[in-house]
């Protein structure tokens, strides 16, 4: 059982991290602040992949730890199964390059200490709800993610961005009320916030209506904060407003993690799907990967375009985890993972464009490809990727979804599929057509390429892009294989965890 | 409230606040050293400790308080109170396990015992009362530069 005390360091580093930033950061220099954060950030990434690696090495299927050696159906338990590790890797992964790009780009900002305060408040949520075992405890960490990402949204303290601010923490309070209520409901049926105990309760006690009712405040809340298409309107908003490394930070792995993997944890592995669920899930991942597709054709906005694809892009996440055969949900969370390391590079574009040029619409840029050629070239590949153009890894992700779309059955979702994947490419060449392309403006003669750590991040995500479709060869498939597991298990999750408690 | 008047409100709520703002002071410190045995804990008793000041802002006007603690002040407090909380948490996670209560116990329903829960509802008390206080400040603060305007 020693491996699992690695487990509480994903909440203890980033929240000793941000309390220390936020205390010392007023005295020390910025190098020392840069110096916590990168070194805080390289920790939890380095854990993540050992957390990945331990799963491997023992064959065993989940680590559990008792926080404060509390027995499992009264304490709080973390949990780290195939699932959970893959999805630290994911945020880890994402929040190691941002933290380094941000050194650079935070320059147009002030008060760093703040930024990485709430940066490092925002990743212990995130990293808590991954690995928490407890229904309720899901909820707080879920809540500590997103006030903390609402104070990002505003960091800019503008107009604009304060109304930005101002709707997604209304979205998000509201979505938080639904999910409580059915934690609530929850709670009140089985007595137990335990979300293994609580399955097994769920499995035992006989219920008409609390699974399906829970099941739609559910679907409101996390479908709210996963922003699938009828609950999206914050986003558009919400995403631009930030400051590029947060915008990379919330649509490349917030979403993910307090929508897409919170809720198909809860409906796969504690209420148990049934073939409606199911068929809701796809139905909305289908319809949001076309509505949001469509509006962002005509964005000119590039980071608002950026942010509905973030959208239609969590459409073939949900399309592929609701057909729920083992290739759609393999399909879904490798989509899940190529989406974070794309659209966070495209983030990170984006702001290396506002940092050079200054300026977020397409009609003032234009052939910056001659003064930037990294930023250029790292967001054409990225553009590839999302488009889903073949050695790239958004391609095999998308035709994965789409063979398990026809494996099953369902043509029409198949065909939606596609048409989604080709509008996408029609936006992203009017991007590479406009901002890149062409004749440069007068009045950007003088612009320079971006310092160094903003173009390392650049770099080193490109590079996951172009070898990410390696993750499907045999010898690394049990990354993704593992959390595709622990989903198709359902409700066995609880005798996992059960088991492994008694220990 | 007349704004004329610099120095906070009339007379009579001076005096009222001066006799009774230590009592909310030491009550609220009660709840928070009592948080293990009776109703209320290191929240409650935070948020009454807050409200002592809050008290003494609204009738004495704010610079009877921000002279004496400061914004910064109540910045780092806050953060001293949170890694407070989390180291009492890390003594557990070196002694075997996140969380754990590895100090002695003592005697039960008495005022040293229960291990490291005094502790935690002391640091609590600090984040909470203190973040508090900054939340009223910060308004105060905002409603006055839109004044000067």
């Amino acid at each position: 059982m020693q491996n699992a005390n690695i487990i509480p360091l994903f909440v203890i580093i980033p929240l000793a991290a941000a309390f220390l930033i936020s205390l010392i950061g007023r005295y020390v220099s910025l190098r020392f602040t840069n110096a916590i954060s990168g070194l805080a950030c390289f920790m939890l990434l380095g854990f993540s992949l050992y957390s990945v690696y331990v799963l491997q090495a023992q064959g065993i299927p989940a680590l559990v730890y008792k926080v404060g050696g509390w027995a499992i159906p009264f304490g709080i338990c973390m949990v780290l199964d195939g699932l959970t590790a893959f999805m630290l890797v994911t945020v880890n992964l994402v929040a190691f390059f941002v933290s380094i790009y941000s050194l650079s780009y935070m320059d147009k900002y002030t008060d760093r200490p703040k930024f990485f305060t709430l940066f490092f408040l925002m990743l212990t949520g995130m990293n808590g709800l991954i690995v928490t075992g407890d229904l309720f405890n899901l909820f707080v960490f879920l809540e500590i993610a997103s006030i903390a990402s609402y104070a990002l949204v505003a960091f800019g303290t503008e107009a604009e961005e304060l109304e930005a601010s101002f709707k997604y923490a209304i979205m998000g309070s509201v979505a938080s009320s639904f999910i409580f209520i059915g934690i609530a409901f929850l709670y009140g049926f089985t007595s137990t916030l335990n979300m293994a105990d609580m399955a097994q309760v769920l499995n035992s006690k006989p219920n008409l209506w609390v699974v399906p009712f829970v099941t739609v405040l559910f679907l409101m809340g996390f479908g709210l904060k996963a922003a699938i298409v009828p609950f999206h309107a914050w986003l558009p908003d919400a995403h631009p407003s930030a400051p590029a490394s947060i915008s990379a930070m919330l649509s490349g792995v917030l979403i993910k993690t307090l929508g897409v993997y919170a809720m198909v944890r809860v409906f796969f592995n504690v209420l148990g799907v049934s073939q409606a669920v199911l068929s809701m899930l796809m139905f909305l991942g289908a319809l949001s990967m076309l509505v949001a597709v469509f509006l962002a054709v005509s964005q000119w906005d590039l980071k608002r375009l950026l942010a509905y694809h973030s959208i239609s892009q969590i459409g073939y996440v949900i399309l592929g985890i609701g057909l729920g055969t083992p290739l759609g949900i393999l399909g879904g969370l490798f989509h899940l993972f190529n989406h974070s390391v794309f659209k966070s590079l495209l983030f990170l574009n984006s702001g290396s464009i506002d940092y050079a040029v200054g300026t977020r619409d397409l009609n003032e840029m234009g052939g910056l490809k001659e003064k930037m050629p990294l930023t250029s070239s790292t967001n054409l590949v990225a553009s590839m990727s999302i488009a889903g153009i073949p050695p790239f890894n958004g391609f095999f992700s998308k035709l994965i979804i789409i063979f398990a779309c026809l494996q099953k059955g369902y043509l029409g979702y198949a065909v939606a599929a596609v048409i989604g994947s080709l509008l996408t490419l029609a936006s992203f060449m009017k991007v590479q057509k406009y901002a890149f392309l062409g004749t440069l403006k007068e009045k950007y003669s003088q612009i320079k390429e971006v310092p160094l750590a903003m173009q390392f991040s650049m770099i080193c995500l490109a590079i996951i892009c172009i070898l990410g479709g390696l993750l499907l060869l045999p010898a690394l498939k049990f990354f993704l294989n593992d959390a595709v597991n622990v989903l198709l298990e359902g409700r066995e999750y609880a005798r996992v965890v059960m088991g492994l408690s008694g220990r | 409230m007349a704004f004329e008047q610099k120095s906070g409100m009339s007379l009579i709520v001076k005096t009222i606040t001066r006799l009774t703002v230590g009592l909310i002071l030491i009550f609220g410190i009660y709840i928070v050293l009592h948080g293990h045995l009776s109703p209320g804990g290191g929240f409650a008793g935070g948020v009454i400790i807050a409200l002592a000041f809050v008290h003494l802002m609204l009738a004495f006007g704010k610079d009877a308080v921000t002279t004496r603690i400061s914004k910064e002040m109540a910045s780092n407090l806050e953060s001293i109170g949170a890694l407070m909380f989390l180291v009492i948490a890390l003594i557990g996670y070196f002694g075997g396990s996140f969380f754990l209560n590895i100090l002695s116990k003592g005697t039960p329903f008495e005022l040293f015992s229960s291990g490291t829960i005094p502790l935690s509802n002391a640091a609590i008390s600090l984040k909470v009362g203190v973040g508090l206080f900054a939340i009223f400040l910060a308004l105060v603060i905002l409603e006055g530069s839109k004044r000067e305007k």
